[in-house]
Parts: C-alpha cells; structure tokens; sequence
C-alpha cells in the first residue's frame, strides 16, 4: 500500500513531463536560432566582469547544458589580472573592486539559470540551480 | 474591397491543415462568406480530395502562374456552397514550379473576387511554405497536443513573426479525457508553450474521418458534433466574440451523449 501510495506521488502525470521537456527543448532550439543573442549576452558579460578584474576577451567561452530540469548557462571566462584593493580598477573603472578579494583563478566559472521564458522555472528549481559561485550575470 | 488572405500552417504534417481548411472554409462560406482556398501543397494535392471536387479539376495553380489559363478558369466551385470554390495545386510537379511572387500575385488576385482567401500550406518551412506565407497577412497555426507538433509549430511561429503576420492558433484532435487525466497537455499549455492567441479547439472525433472519406464539409452533416465547433471558429474569425467551449468540465462528453442519443 505504501509502496503504491509511492509510486502514485512520485509519478507525475505524463502532461505534466511534456510541458517540461518542451520548455526545455524550445530555449534550446531558441538560443540556437538566434546566435546573435548568445554573442551580445557574451559582450555584455565580459563588459561587467571588466569593470573588476582584467579577463582575455579572446578565450571566453559559453555553453548551455541541460540538465535534468533546467538549461544552464556556463560561462568560462579566463582572468588575466586581478588589482591589489584599492590600487585601482584594471578597466579604469572608478568603481568599488570587491572582486579583488576573489582567489587568483585562472579561471571563473559562472552558472546562472537561464530563464528564457516569463513563466519559466518556478522558485523550487531556481532554489536548486543555487550554486556557492557569484552568478556574475542573469539572462532573461 | 480585397479579402483577407489568411494561410493555414502547422509545420509538422498530418495535423489537420487540410481538414481544417476545407471545413473552416466551408464554415465561412455557409456563413454568407465568398471563400476561395488555395492548395499550396504542390505535387501533393489533397485539399479537392477532402472537399470531394477531384474530378473536377481542370487547370491548376502552375498553370495559372505559367500563363496558360486564368484564375477564374481554374477556381472549382464547390456546388454544395454558392460562395466556395478551390484552386488546385499541381500534382505533377515540383514545389520550385512556382516562385513566391507568383503565388503572391495569385493570392492577391483571388482575395480581389472573396471575403476570405485561405491558403493550405504544405508541411515544413522549405520553399513550399515560404511559397504559402508569400502572400499572407494572417496565419492560422493548427497544432495538436503533442510534443512534436508543437515543437514543429514553434518554428513556424518563429518563422512567421520573422515575417510579422499575425498569428492565431487552432489546437486539433483535442482528448477532453485525456486532459482531465493529466496524460494529455491542456489548450492553456500550449498556448503558454506557444505564446499565441488561441482561435480554436476542436475535439478528437472520429466523425472528421467519417466526413472526409466522403468528401464532405463537416458543416453540412446536421448531426455532426463538430459542426458548431467549425462554426464557432468562423464565427471568431469574422470577428465575433464567440466564447470558448469548456472541455475541461466533466459534464461535457454527458452532453455529448446525450445529444448522441436524441440523434
């Protein structure tokens, strides 16, 4: 009975396994369709991570993973230079450079969830795509 | 005063594209309507099989774009409806016999002559569909419940607003059951999935295939459950604001059978 009771909670109806696999599924068709929106949200990653840290624009890579409930977006952004504190913004930047207290990796791996649609991912799943790593950018 | 030219597109095949522009252009010409359809399904006509005119063709769409008759030679009156009348695709030749400014100047010509000019788009988003939207200004996208109709139907929609032409949606083949049961996605699924206005919901049911292979438009089977369902779409894209039929409701298929049994 229990093992029914179970097996009834943990099944979720098919319907409900469709509208997951097409959300998915159509973000990823979109982003594929529209290279140009990956290269902008590149551009303007790398402007922000700029304004603290020395990154090589030339390296930097994207790419989207699926995984079993979410698309994630992995940003590998190679850091050239990181500024003593207060010894000035690499970028020239006259802002405060909090990122200066980060740990001299090579490399910064960022994840934040993409939400490619208004109604996309509800709070339970953003919760779980929480990782301890500053999630420089978030795409919507 | 020209019609509007409307194409009726889906992506995947086997949807309903083409019962559901024969029976929507039935509905409209019922209606009062003056209604051509244009079969853009070249080298795979099925639009005059559906409305049971295949015996009359005489020229068809190439033909009129190569010059060799007129479009009123071509357009078949459906006797059934003072005011419908087809205009055949090909069947022997290939979707490249026909550019996009031609098919759009032949669509522009028929809108000049009915109230509505429907287009019966072929499947995919090659040179048959772009042929199909040439001469569009609103799309009427038919999808079913289904995973791959609607990642297909996406892409047209992503095509289609490429093209900025309006689009409303029609979810076919509708399980009222199965949606109540969770093992089918809802209309308000798709059209979230889809981010499209909804125009229509037409059941699953069997009578469709039993009108078909007779060739005949569901609209004038009196006893057809379907038939106000056709009629209602009509309704809407006339303009009129028609509500929509609740198939979440449990009383629905009681009312079914019930107007089974008074049949």
């Amino acid at each position: 009975m229990i093992e029914w009771l179970k097996k009834m909670l943990g099944t979720q109806p098919s319907s409900n396994t469709a509208k997951e696999r097409l959300r998915l599924v159509l973000m990823t068709d979109h982003l594929a369709l529209a290279p140009e929106i990956i290269e902008n949200m590149k551009r303007d990653l790398v402007d922000v991570i700029s304004r603290y840290v020395e990154v090589d624009r030339q390296k930097v890579e994207i790419d989207f993973e699926r995984e079993d409930r979410a698309l994630a977006m992995m940003a590998s952004i190679p850091i050239i230079a990181v500024n003593r504190p207060g010894g000035g913004t690499p970028a020239d930047e006259a802002e405060p450079t909090p990122a200066a207290e980060a740990p001299p990796a090579a490399q910064a791996t960022a994840s934040p969830s993409v939400a490619a649609t208004p109604t996309a991912g509800d709070p339970a799943k953003r919760k779980r795509r929480k990782k301890p790593s500053a999630n420089p950018a978030t795409a919507h | 005063m020209s019609g509007r030219r409307i194409v009726i597109t889906s992506g995947k095949g086997g949807v309903g594209k083409t019962t559901t522009t024969a029976n929507l252009g039935a509905a409209l010409a019922k209606r009062g309507a003056r209604v051509i359809l244009v079969d853009a399904d070249i080298g795979l006509r099925n639009l005059d099989l559906v409305l049971g005119l295949e015996k009359r063709i005489v020229f068809d769409v190439v033909e009129v774009a190569e010059g060799r008759c007129q479009l009123r030679q071509a357009l078949i009156k459906d006797k059934r409806f003072e005011s419908l009348s087809i205009l055949p695709a090909a069947q022997t030749r290939d979707k490249d016999a026909i550019t996009e400014q031609q098919f759009a100047a032949i669509v522009e010509q028929a809108a000049e002559q009915a109230d509505f000019v429907l287009i019966d788009c072929p499947a995919g988003i090659e040179a048959g569909f772009r042929n199909a939207i040439a001469g569009a200004q609103e799309a009427i996208v038919v999808t079913t419940p289904e995973v791959s109709a609607i990642r297909d139907a996406d892409r047209v929609v992503g095509k289609l607003n490429e093209k900025k032409i309006p689009i409303r949606l029609i979810v076919n083949r509708l399980r009222p059951a199965m949606v109540r049961s969770g093992d089918m996605l809802s209309v308000d699924d798709v059209c979230e999935i889809l981010s499209v206005e909804l125009l229509g919901i037409v059941p699953d049911d069997e009578e469709i295939i039993d009108t078909t292979n007779r060739g005949e438009p569901i609209v004038l089977d009196e006893s057809a459950k379907l038939r106000t369902i056709y009629d209602k779409i009509a309704r809407r894209m006339e303009g009129e604001v028609v509500a929509f039929t609740n198939f979440d409701a449990q009383g629905l298929f009681g009312r079914l059978f019930g107007a089974l049994k008074a049949g």
